[in-house]
């Protein structure tokens, strides 16, 4: 394991709490690693597991997903969908040799900072473990020229 | 008509009305036990007594049962009448020697000591049949009446039996003139002071609700349970009671929603150490607020228990607040309210007040002020959150007293501190219905549980959706100027709202691609809102734009790429990723 | 006129699409009034030297079949890259990787371990294993190389057409020719099939609940021929699937696995088909949502059939 190695996470937060959340991590000026990128969607029911493939092909450690707590989702049922599809994928994703540490999915409320840092941090511990993914797949890109939009 | 005299003043009355109706009328007092307003009269109690003088002579009736006669004429006061009314009342007093309303009426006429044999001095039914006559005409249960004759003549259920016809509606209990039946409950406030019973079912909720009407309590309406009862009815002038009036659901379409819920106090009960609830004179500061004030049971006087001013109270601060085991935010008002209460104390009682305390929070406005003059008053403040509440004496000063046991960190020794009462000053919580209530808005609670607010400095009345506001302790402990301070910039918030005419949405709702979608319905089936709509002529499914809210769940359903998330595609996620990861992707360090 | 030249060449592949060429049946003739056949290893006898010796760009269309999975279809490839003006991916092999691409769940080593030593009915005691050059007494032996991953045509050469399908239907194929014939094709880039989803084609019911409680096996029971698969619980590509194929396989009562590849602007078909039928579990409770997930068996495999070589992340991490 290389020591200078440091995981990149990309986390794929919803709007209503799990975004909040990490913004109160920060103005409450919570101690946590700098390792996950956040990218804000409306809903946790809008992450596509294309992203989450995508980001590993892209050079990424790990993946968050992060939505409300199961009834509190802001769209009603948002969550429930992000569930099931994280269920899926991670059966896939075993398939395909990806750790299942590597992809998680968390409830976050916009009240629960200490819940996002303790997350993150855990996960970037994990993944540190793990080592970098270094996804060298079919070494060719995943957009072939007639398939492009 | 029936024009009648009565002690020489003429008056008239309807038909049907009884002596004691005309003289009442008149302005004229005639005692009475067994008579109740709306029951049917059964002149047994006799003290009602008048003299009829007529054609054949004067003659002793029972007013409250005699029905008015044209021309007729009626003393109250005669000798014969005070004569008479007096033996009735000494053969009451003797029957029933401890019930005050007897004793009153005995010593109005001048009554000491009765001359008969008391059987029974615990007695105190002088059957007079209201509480009978109640549950069989008014509630119609009919589950209790006279058994036995003469000296034996009893009220009771049938063979003496606990009654499957009562249905513990307390009319009997309230019509009964000596207290002779009583309801028993399970009150849980032992400070029988304190205890305001049950509420009748028609009553106001408090002396400031608006509309200022009674309302009906469909719990313990006896019509609403039996269909029988009104008795509401005979009493109301202009006919304003609608017994059929039921909960109607109105649906209302709005712009802007304030909620403005409130708060429970904390439930002093969860902390074991302090007894509240198990000893008679640990009270909560609601139990004291209700106490002191002037339209309270006590008229405002402060009680023990058993009826004795205190010598000594303590007021104990953050109960339930600031506190690992119960709440670990500060609920704000109650070191003022604490306060306020002992310098009530002082100015009512004579007794000796200490405050145990953590800090002293005087935040606002004359608050730091009025601490420096309860501490002139002579309240004493103990800095050290109390441990426990005791009755187990130690020492013969302790004995009959609580006491009071907390560390006083300023002198650095755990100190028993023996008083008369003490006083929780019980924090401020979140209502129990939060969670639902906030689920119904879509609104989150922040860790506190309480409803949490788009931006604690910057918007503290505004929540996360566009419209929805917050005011006053729904959204954090706080006390009445800083509620008021919030209650008046939501509503101008919510007005600003209404003012402008139009509306922003953010621009982010979904669109399907016609010229690739197949109409699977996969994403009908997933839209929450029911916004996509399959259209039969062009054999695809359609977003309507007015009622999608932008969750994007369809665009990551969708397995053709049709759906899509207009500012949230794809591509723009892609975008983000590859940016994200452009230090990774490169190797080199992009700042 | 001079006829026009075509080139037809085979890689990883299983033959069908060969054979589905000549499933046009008499309309074979037609393709033989209007161009030679310079290359068609099943059919003619033609050798690498003499497409070698033809010149550069001389060939007007090259139909490719297969996957590229060694070095001699690489290099095949690339020779007909340069010898031909319009290389068209034909078939789902060429186009998405197609079935031979599930081989990238494996590697080189793990693939001939299995085939050269674990199989049940394999004595081989050496441990002999196919090498790329090999000594013998009449002189040197040369193997291509197997490669480690799979690939789709478009990601060794560039490609101008594509005609999806495990294997393209024969209609399809003379649609082709025909537009080839008359100078008729779209812009290069372009998939030869509607970008509609199948169910545009498709003539089942299907009703606005398409919530499932449970997923089941084809085998498993005899489907509604009228009903919707999905809403019967089985796992259909159709709606993340391109039309055009004539919805042979809805027809015989089986649900489609996606051989003509994604509709225009999804470049995962997996990933997209994952999501649509992980969206379609109906639960709120973890262990019920758990299980009815679990329904779908192998999902890699469900959803990459056709796709692996193409999918995000391309193959089994090495």
């Amino acid at each position: 394991m290389n020591e200078e190695y440091e995981p990149t996470i990309i986390g794929f937060l919803c709007r209503w709490c799990s975004y909040l959340g990490a913004d109160l991590a920060g103005t409450s000026r919570m101690h946590y690693p700098a390792n996950l990128i956040p990218i804000r969607v409306m809903c946790s029911g809008r992450v596509d597991p294309t992203f989450v493939m995508r980001a590993l092909a892209d050079g990424a450690d790990g993946v968050l997903i992060a939505g409300c707590h199961p009834g509190d989702c802001h769209y009603q049922c948002g969550n429930y969908r992000a569930a099931g599809r994280y269920s899926l994928l991670c059966d896939m994703l075993e398939q395909f040799g990806v750790e299942k540490e590597r992809v998680r999915l968390e409830w976050i409320s916009a009240a629960e900072g200490e819940k996002f840092a303790s997350v993150v941090t855990e996960m970037t511990n994990d993944i540190r473990r793990l080592g970098p993914l270094k996804w060298n797949g079919n070494g060719a890109k995943a957009d072939s020229p007639a398939l492009e939009e | 008509m029936i024009t009648l005299t009565v002690d020489g003043r003429e008056t008239q009355v309807e038909e049907g009305k009884t002596v004691l109706d005309a003289a009442r009328q008149l302005g004229i007092e005639i005692p009475t036990l067994c008579h109740y307003d709306g029951i049917e009269p059964y002149t047994a109690c006799r003290v009602c007594i008048v003299e009829l003088i007529g054609q054949r002579g004067r003659r002793l009736a029972p007013s409250c049962g005699y029905l008015a006669e044209e021309g007729m004429v009626v003393e109250t006061t005669t000798p014969e009448v005070l004569e008479a009314r007096k033996l009735i009342v000494e053969l009451l007093l003797a029957r029933c020697p401890h019930v005050e309303r007897v004793r009153e009426l005995a010593d109005e006429l001048g009554i000491g000591e009765p001359r008969f044999t008391t059987e029974n001095p615990d007695e105190r039914c002088i059957l007079c049949g209201l509480c009978v006559r109640v549950c069989e005409e008014v509630v119609g249960a009919g589950a209790i009446s006279f058994n036995n004759r003469g000296a034996d003549r009893v009220v009771t259920t049938p063979f003496g039996l606990p009654s499957e016809a009562c249905i513990a509606c307390g009319a009997c209990a309230e019509v009964c003139p000596t207290g002779a039946i009583r309801v028993e409950g399970d009150s849980t406030v032992p400070h029988l002071e304190l205890d305001l019973g049950p509420p009748k079912a028609i009553h106001k909720p408090f002396a400031q609700a608006v509309p200022n009407v009674p309302v009906i309590d469909l719990e313990s309406c006896i019509h609403a349970k039996t269909g029988n009862c009104k008795f509401c009815d005979q009493f109301c002038g202009p006919d304003a009671i609608n017994h059929d009036m039921e909960d109607q659901f109105e649906e209302v379409e709005v712009g802007s929603i304030i909620l403005a819920t409130g708060f429970e106090p904390f439930d002093g009960s969860k902390l074991v150490q302090y007894g509240y609830g198990r000893l008679p004179d640990v009270i909560s500061g609601l139990d004291f607020e209700q106490m002191s004030n002037a339209g309270g049971q006590t008229n405002g006087r402060i009680l023990l228990h058993d009826g004795r001013t205190p010598t000594s109270v303590g007021i104990l601060h953050c109960i339930g607040s600031r506190d690992e085991n119960a709440n670990e935010y500060c609920s704000r008002v109650c070191c003022m309210y604490a306060m306020k209460f002992g310098h009530l104390v002082r100015e009512k009682t004579d007794a000796q007040v200490y405050e145990f305390y953590i800090d002293m929070r005087a935040f606002g406005k004359g608050y730091e002020e009025f601490y420096k003059r309860c501490m002139s008053e002579e309240v004493t403040f103990i800095r050290g959150k109390a441990a426990e509440v005791t009755d187990v004496a130690e020492t013969p000063e302790e004995r009959g007293k609580l006491i009071v046991v907390a560390e006083d960190t300023l002198l650095g020794e755990v100190r028993r501190i023996p008083v008369d009462m003490v006083v929780l000053a019980t924090g401020l919580v979140p209502r129990g219905d939060t969670a639902n209530v906030g689920r119904t808005f879509g609104i989150s609670r922040s860790k506190d549980g309480f409803f949490l607010e788009q931006h604690p400095k910057l918007a503290p009345i505004s929540t996360a959706s566009d419209g929805l506001f917050i005011a006053g302790a729904c959204q954090g402990p706080k006390d009445i100027p800083d509620s008021v301070a919030q209650g008046a910039a939501a509503a101008g918030a919510a007005l600003s709202l209404a003012g402008a005419g139009v509306f922003s949405l953010e621009p982010i709702t979904c669109s399907i691609e016609e010229t690739v979608c197949g109409g699977c319905k996969i994403c009908v089936s997933v839209c929450p809102y029911d916004a996509i709509t399959f259209d039969e002529e062009k054999k695809i499914s359609a977003v309507t734009e007015a009622l999608c809210k932008g969750c994007g769940s369809c665009a990551a359903a969708c397995p053709s790429g049709a759906a899509a998330q207009r500012h949230y595609g794809d591509k723009h996620i892609y975008a983000e990723i590859a940016g994200a990861l452009m230090e990774v992707t490169s190797g080199e360090s992009v700042t | 006129m001079d006829k026009l030249k075509f080139a037809i060449y085979w890689a990883a592949s299983c033959g069908g699409c060969d054979v589905a060429i000549l499933d046009i049946n008499e309309k074979i003739l037609d393709v033989a009034e209007i161009a030679d056949i310079v290359l068609w290893p099943i059919a003619l006898d033609f050798k690498y030297k003499d497409v070698e010796a033809l010149p550069d760009g001389s060939v007007d269309v090259c139909l490719f079949n297969g996957a590229v999975r060694n070095s001699e279809q690489e290099e095949l490839a690339k020779l007909l890259r340069a010898k031909s003006k319009a290389m068209v991916a034909f078939g789902a092999c060429a186009c998405f990787g197609g079935i031979p691409s599930l081989g990238n769940v494996s590697d080189r080593e793990h693939i001939f371990r299995r085939v050269y030593q674990e199989t049940a009915s394999t004595a081989n005691p050496d441990t002999v294993y196919p090498r790329t050059v090999t000594e013998v007494p009449e002189g040197r032996l040369e193997l291509p190389e197997f490669f480690d991953t799979v690939k789709s045509l478009a990601q060794v050469i560039p490609v101008e057409y594509f005609i999806p399908g495990c294997p393209p239907p024969p209609d399809l194929i003379v649609t082709v020719v025909n537009a080839i014939a008359t100078g008729q094709l779209p812009p290069p880039g372009a998939v030869i099939a509607p970008d509609k989803a199948l169910c545009d084609e498709c003539e089942r019911e299907r009703s606005e609940d398409k919530t499932v409680k449970e997923f089941r096996r084809p085998w498993q029971f005899i489907a509604d021929k009228e009903k919707c698969f999905l809403e019967q619980g089985l796992v259909c590509a159709g709606p993340g699937t391109r039309a055009g194929c004539g919805s042979r396989c809805i027809k015989a009562n089986m649900p489609c696995r996606g051989c003509f590849g994604p509709p225009p602007g999804v470049s995962d078909q997996g990933a997209k088909l994952l999501s649509a039928m992980a969206s379609l579990a109906d639960s709120e409770d973890p262990t019920e949502m758990a299980a009815i997930i679990g329904g779908i068996k192998d999902p890699l495999g469900t959803f990459y059939r056709f796709g692996m070589a193409n999918s995000t992340l391309g193959r089994v991490k090495l």
